[in-house]
């Protein structure tokens, strides 16, 4: 029997082979965590005795979460990160350097690495062929300083993708479809590998969207093949030389099948809130949307920023909705600025927010008021997680919300096309 | 070692939200504070009425959403003795044992709000003392066992020095 993408990866760092459902110590090529998470870990590692990390170079903080600080309290924990940092060695990103998923898969994510991250999206490196997967701050505060974690070896579920995009609908659609049919447990301890045809026309940006909600379904994993997409994607961020070919075996047991023919799909939501209630975009009330968020670790890549700017080129923001922009890094920000995309947003009357994580985890930068209804590129609509529990949050991709910024209200943007 | 206390009974869908609201996440360095926090948004009177030793009940999928360990330490610092629920959510599973707060898998439609409980963590046995119904949660994966025998994985570490799987 051959093995899936998760046991090949995971058998390569237990140093021997290793079967879905059995325990192993694995070895950590790269971890992190940021502001949210990192003072804990800070706080356990100093309870662990632990003076210094395995290794520094495979460790980094991200300041992206409360970023620049909106109170003196994260300024605290910034402060005391920095020296974290300065103290052990491990790499800091500090505010406007971007959102830790987006930077890791610049700089860092190879195919085959282990990667974890005391953030639950760090299931974004599944993009690149890396099996990555959030933890809590004390694994990865043991991570860090010993260079290995135990983990259980998922079983996978085999999600098979034909066909190309019709027009209007994109990856984030797909993986909206895919939580609505699966619930949001229905891949529990599970990976996700999403194999078929359909790939050589997803993007690695179009992928880290689909990687980086994996865990809305609850899978430990979002896994795709490494391809030519692969390789271009590590050539334009300066590191061709860390490609390396991986794909799970043509035989490999997949617990689970799904196929889905990507030129069906609609452009789909998913409604206040919880990220499964999902409905095609047809059979949602066009409802009054108060602001719309587009970006994020999810949707903040410079091809979701493209998408998003076609609609909005030549065109007014409705005066009754706010739109507010989030690039992932500041690589991408600096892209965005060099070609004009920027310019857009702000022609059509959106905000451009620094890259980080603000409105979407409702720290800062766009909470919202009683009743409000927002549309939003990110991952998550749960009661309260823009800051106010009496609010709304729709999501869907950037099309979708560029076209309900223009109208005010949840529209397909197949209207504007 | 048995425990007893009242149920505080949740419905599916509860999320680290839930437990550790994000608005209030500028407490994150001072989890006895943020900790008064704990489940506001769905039972407001949760946090002033809990007594030590009592139990979160919750339905499927438990302490699912952001990976937010402060969630787990919350519950435990309001003094609740175990978690039950039919089923968790992966991260939050982990981050529980991790902080030394027994989670229990078991059939919680069977368990109302209010029950008086009785475990024996030792056994995963409970017995319902208001229903009269004994029910007895599956043992966890040796490595959980030992960390949440431990303490959770800081004491774990002390102990032992390094990660033990075995």
């Amino acid at each position: 029997m051959g093995k899936t993408l998760a046991e090949k990866i995971l058998s390569h760092h237990a140093g021997h082979d290793v079967k879905s459902g059995e325990f192993a110590m694995v070895k950590v090529d790269f971890t992190y965590a940021h502001d949210g998470t990192a003072p804990l870990t800070v706080q356990q590692m100093e309870a662990m005795g632990i003076q210094k990390l395995n290794n520094p170079s495979q460790c980094a903080v991200f300041l992206d979460h409360a970023a620049p600080s909106p109170r003196l309290e994260h300024s605290n924990d910034h402060q005391s990160l920095r020296n974290f940092c300065r103290r052990t060695g491990a790499i800091l990103f500090d505010i406007g350097e971007g959102v830790s998923h987006n930077i890791v898969s610049e700089k860092f994510a190879r195919p085959g690495d282990l990667i974890l991250g005391a953030d639950s999206h760090t299931c974004t490196l599944g993009a690149l062929a890396a099996f990555s997967t959030g933890m809590g701050s004390t694994d990865i505060a043991a991570a860090m300083a010993f260079g290995h974690t135990w983990m259980r070896v998922p079983e996978s579920f085999g999600v098979f993708l034909r066909g190309a995009f019709p027009s209007g609908v994109y990856s984030k659609d797909l993986i909206l479809h895919f939580i609505g049919e699966i619930g949001a447990d229905g891949a529990t301890y599970k990976a996700l590998e999403f194999i078929g045809p359909a790939l050589e026309n997803l993007s690695v940006a179009a992928r880290a969207t689909i990687s980086n909600m994996a865990i809305e379904c609850g899978a430990k994993a979002g896994l795709f093949p490494s391809d030519a997409l692969t390789r271009l994607f590590l050539r334009e961020h300066g590191r061709e030389h860390d490609y390396r070919e991986l794909e799970p075996d043509a035989d490999a047991r997949y617990e689970r099948k799904f196929q889905f023919d990507l030129s069906r799909l609609e452009p789909t939501v998913a409604c206040p809130h919880f990220v499964d209630q999902v409905k095609p975009i047809s059979q949602v009330e066009r409802v009054n949307v108060a602001q719309v968020l587009i970006g994020t670790c999810t949707n903040g890549r410079l091809e979701d920023l493209h998408i998003a700017a076609r609609f909005l080129k030549g065109r007014r923001v409705s005066p009754e909705t706010r739109l507010i922009v989030t690039l992932s890094s500041k690589k991408v920000y600096l892209e965005a600025l060099a070609d004009g995309t920027l310019q857009t947003f702000l022609e059509a009357g959106g905000v451009l927010i620094g890259p980080g994580c603000g409105p979407c985890v409702g720290v800062h930068q766009g909470i919202l008021a009683d009743g409000e209804v927002c549309v939003g590129t990110q991952n998550r609509n749960f009661e309260g997680r823009m800051g106010n529990p009496k609010s709304f949050i729709y999501l869907s991709s950037p099309a979708t919300a560029a076209a309900t910024a223009i109208a005010g209200r949840l529209t397909d943007p197949r209207e504007f096309l | 070692m048995k425990i007893k206390g009242k149920v505080w009974k949740f419905g599916h869908g509860i999320t680290t939200d839930h437990i550790a609201p994000g608005r209030f996440f500028y407490l994150r360095s001072n989890l006895p504070e943020f900790a008064k926090h704990c489940f506001e948004d769905v039972r407001p009177d949760f946090i002033s009425k809990v007594k030590p030793g009592d139990f979160v009940v919750g339905g499927e999928n438990f302490g699912f959403g952001s990976s937010r360990e402060h969630a787990p330490i919350m519950i435990k610092l309001c003094g609740i003795g175990a978690v039950l629920a039919k089923s968790y959510a992966r991260i939050f599973f982990r981050n529980a044992i991790n902080s030394g707060l027994p989670a229990l898998i078991l059939d919680t439609d069977q368990i109302n709000d209010g029950d008086e409980l009785e475990i024996d963590l030792g056994t995963g046995t409970l017995k319902n003392i208001t229903t009269g119904r004994e029910m007895t949660a599956p043992p966890l994966p040796p490595v959980m066992q030992a960390i949440i025998h431990e303490g959770g994985l800081v004491e774990h570490i002390k102990k032992h020095g390094r990660l033990k799987l075995d």
